[in-house]
């Protein structure tokens, strides 16, 4: 069943794909998937074009779920913008956090203590592999494997717990603060994230084993959603994505930052960049993401969590009622906000799917004059269309799966 | 009584057997794939419904959901065509119950002049009878997806008919082999050829005389085709939900919903049946043949006895271990004790089905008695064996990805059809020789 050579696809004609051409492509059958379909992770929407069960041609389309962060964030001073960011990868909200945050410290020149940093490295690479044990569950669920998506999701829950107890919240965390972090850890932490790590470890052997030598998983998934290193590279993918297709390109190691440098981990590289590929990058990940925080839990140090700028980090609740000064100085950052200088900067960290980054424009007032979020879902899904054709509509289900779109950053 | 008023009293009462063991089994099944489901991935699983607080280890769930069921409203969309709408899940719903008509679950037993079937019809041609009616299985979705005039659906049924049918060609062909090697073409037939000891060139092999050791190629591809024919993981691509919504069912509610729901568990316990009766020695037992248990019945209801206090033995300790983990924390005042109550019955019931061993022993039975002691033993061996089939579609399920739909052509095609006519060749080739 491979594709007439006579269609054109439908992408490139000028027309585009439409309902209304089901009657001239007689051959045809014009499906909807989604945007309200099991296997659609939030709400993306392919019209596709197939000829028996292959996709012969596919649009992705986009923006069910725009909800105008970007314009939100222009009218809100730069502290309120962070639970807004909580709502972009829902999946890993601390790391969109950072992102955003780093991007105003940035902006104000400001560095933030040590024990912030590597509470934020701790957090961040929490996150990390929740997202991606997300990742592999749900697209092992889609090609039906339903067990590991308890595997991974058990330890998920186990997570969750961890940050529910230091910020109050599961999904939406709303933890990093503009120069620093909302609180310190609490006692324990440490040993939790620990039996935690264990877990995980174990979890991620258990998945890989059930997937590893099984042949149904590799024939499904291996040579599935092909992309080259150059197109994903002209795609602007990055991110686990773009690793499996063998670039060896991590944020973390190419600008290093908040000393990741001194970490030691390996990125981890695919080499066909397909499904498998991906899916297995993520899975290695894990285990890179869990050196990391085991590192990083023994450079803990006591000291402060918040820069003592005043001008940015709401001043301790003993001087806010003890003393004129800092009463004001809460009343001033409250009411007016923090005011970073005039200037534009841009800013990327390596988030869970790829490079996030975030643009934003001052003009010297506490609202951001303009916000604009490079997410790495949009990049991805824009080389979607071009993935699945030619496949089945089974491998458009894996392939989707495995380059983990999140519809909340993907229309932001 | 004459013979024709004896027969059909024998059919109408076997009939309405049959009709009831897939029904008996499908809330258990369903049960079993839950609580399956939860071993597997960790999870406690279903346990929430509740009368009073009596809970059953979630049996209860099955009720529910049956009654949920029943309550929803009938849809029919405007967009349908009736008569096969409607038609369809009946029609798999009775397909899936036919063909256990053609199993007999025990040797007949001898009632004066006549002889009482364990099977509502014992046609010379039996077997292929049955692959018959399986066959008929695939116009229910066909029909269903056509009907609901909707892509998912269409393309659901598409994958269903292009599946079963490939499938039933790989099956068929195995059972050739099966046949060539009893050289019988009645079920019941093939049923008392595997009684007793495998014979090969004429030496007697330390192995029951089951089809799965007669021909393991045969049982390896009939037990693939048979996950495919009852579309169940890796084979569900059918109603593979990620990718085609529901499947051919994408359109159906309420009661004819469940019937298609249904049809998929009596479709899984007909199969284990056929499996346990084709290639594991269908009622037999192991080692023994009828006769021999027949003339020592007292040993047969010793089985009985300990295979009963067995399973309420593993039983107690299961529902007792669950008592002490999560007993306790049940809010009703029923459910704290339930478990406990239920435990103690089973280790109760284990004590008494042992103390009764060493009277049994010593007793002697007549003719009737002793054959329905036996039928009653071969009864449960023939439900223990389908129940390994069954917890193996259970395991299968829950471990294993779906095929992709042309992954699953190259195997029907490629793999299990090659394969199956080399067994009907090699087979042939060592009956001439013995």
């Amino acid at each position: 069943m491979t594709p007439e050579k006579n269609i054109i696809s439908p992408r490139q004609d000028s027309r585009g794909l439409d309902y209304s051409r089901e009657i001239d492509s007689k051959d045809l059958v014009f499906v909807n998937i989604g945007p309200s379909h099991p296997a659609m992770h939030g709400t993306l929407r392919i019209l596709a074009a197939l000829s028996g069960e292959t996709i012969v041609a596919a649009v992705a389309e986009m923006g069910y779920l725009h909800r105008g962060f970007e314009k939100e964030c222009e009218m809100h001073p730069y502290q309120q913008c962070i639970p807004y960011t909580d709502r972009l990868n829902y999946v890993s909200a601390i790391m969109n956090n950072i992102g955003f945050a780093r991007a105003v410290e940035k902006l104000c020149g400001i560095t933030i203590p040590e024990r912030a940093r590597i509470i934020r490295v701790i957090t961040a690479e929490l996150n990390r592999i929740i997202d991606h044990l997300v990742c592999i569950g749900a697209n092992l669920v889609d090609i039906g494997a339903l067990t590991n998506f308890w595997y991974s999701f058990n330890v998920r829950e186990k997570v969750y717990d961890i940050l529910e107890k230091l910020c109050g919240a599961r999904l939406t965390s709303n933890y990093i603060r503009i120069g620093g972090v909302a609180r310190d850890l609490y006692d324990g932490f440490e040993k939790e994230v620990r039996s935690v790590c264990r877990d995980i470890v174990q979890a991620v052997s258990d998945i890989e084993r059930l997937t590893e030598n099984n042949r149904i998983f590799l024939d499904r998934t291996q040579n599935v959603g092909v992309i080259s290193a150059e197109e994903a590279i002209s795609s602007g993918w990055t991110g686990p994505t773009l690793r499996a297709c063998g670039v060896a390109h991590d944020l973390r190691k190419a600008e290093p930052y908040y000393e990741y440098e001194t970490y030691d981990f390996d990125v981890i590289v695919g080499t066909k960049g397909d499904t498998f590929d991906r899916i297995f990058v993520r899975m290695y990940e894990i285990k890179e993401s869990i050196k990391i925080i085991d590192q990083a839990l023994k450079r803990l140090a006591p000291g402060p969590v918040m820069t003592d700028d005043k001008r940015i980090a709401l001043p301790p609740k003993i001087h806010v009622y003890g003393s004129i000064e800092g009463l004001m100085n809460h009343f001033k950052l409250i009411i007016h906000g923090i005011t970073p200088p005039k200037g534009e900067v841009y800013d990327c960290t390596e988030a869970s799917n790829g490079e996030l980054g975030f643009h934003i424009v001052s003009d010297g007032t506490q609202y951001p004059y303009r916000v604009k979020c490079k997410s790495p879902s949009l990049m991805n899904y824009a080389a979607f269309a071009r993935l699945v054709e030619g496949g089945m509509i089974a491998d458009a289900i894996a392939t989707l799966g495995s380059i983990n779109i999140i519809a909340g950053e993907l229309d932001r | 009584m004459d013979s024709l008023t004896f027969g059909a009293i024998n059919i109408v009462v076997m009939a309405v057997v049959m009709w009831n063991i897939p029904l008996q089994f499908i809330p258990l099944m369903i049960w079993l794939e839950r609580k399956g489901a939860a071993i597997i991935q960790d999870r406690i699983g279903p346990l929430r419904a509740n009368i009073f607080g009596i809970r059953l280890f979630g049996l209860l769930h099955t009720i529910a959901d049956a009654i949920k069921l029943l309550f929803k409203e009938d849809i029919i969309p405007n967009h349908v065509h009736r008569l096969y709408y409607v038609m369809a899940p009946f029609w798999s719903m009775t397909v899936a119950l036919v063909p256990l008509m053609l199993i007999p679950i025990a040797s007949p037993l001898q009632i004066g002049a006549h002889l009482f079937r364990f099977q509502v019809a014992d046609y010379s041609s039996g077997l292929v009878l049955l692959f018959a009616i399986t066959g008929l299985g695939v116009y229910g979705t066909f029909f269903a997806g056509w009907a609901s005039n909707n892509k998912y659906s269409l393309l659901g049924s598409l994958r269903s008919s292009a599946q079963m049918i490939s499938y039933e060609l790989g099956m068929g062909l195995a059972i050739v082999a099966v046949l060539m090697a009893y050289q019988e073409i009645s079920v019941s037939s093939i049923v008392e050829k595997q009684s007793g000891m495998m014979k090969l060139f004429h030496w007697v092999v330390p192995l029951p005389n089951w089809g799965i050791f007669l021909n393991p190629v045969a049982f390896v591809v009939f037990l693939v085709s048979a996950f495919a024919e009852t579309n169940r993981t890796p084979f569900d691509l059918v109603e593979g939900e990620s990718e085609i919504v529901a499947g051919y069912h994408t359109e159906y509610s309420s009661m004819k919903f469940a019937l298609f729901f249904m049809a998929e568990y009596a479709h899984m316990v007909v199969a284990s049946i056929v499996m346990a009766t084709l290639f594991l020695g269908g009622y037999q037992i192991p080692y023994v043949t009828t006769e021999q248990l027949r003339h020592n019945s007292h040993y047969a209801l010793c089985a009985i006895l300990i295979i009963i206090a067995l399973l309420c033995l593993i039983a107690g300790i299961i529902v007792y271990k669950r008592a002490k983990a999560y007993g306790m924390s049940f809010a009703e005042k029923l459910g704290k004790k339930e478990y406990f109550v239920i435990s103690y019955l089973l280790f109760a019931a284990a004590l008494m089905s042992i103390f009764l061993v060493p009277l049994v022993v010593q007793m002697r039975f007549a003719a009737l008695p002793s054959q329905i002691i036996v039928a009653a033993l071969q009864m449960m061996a023939l439900f223990g064996k389908a129940m390994i089939f069954l917890w193996l579609y259970v395991h299968v399920r829950w471990t294993l990805p779906r095929f992709r739909y042309d992954q699953l052509m190259n195997l029907g095609w490629k793999i299990l059809f090659p394969v199956s006519l080399l067994n009907i060749a090699i087979t042939g080739i060592v009956i001439s020789f013995t």
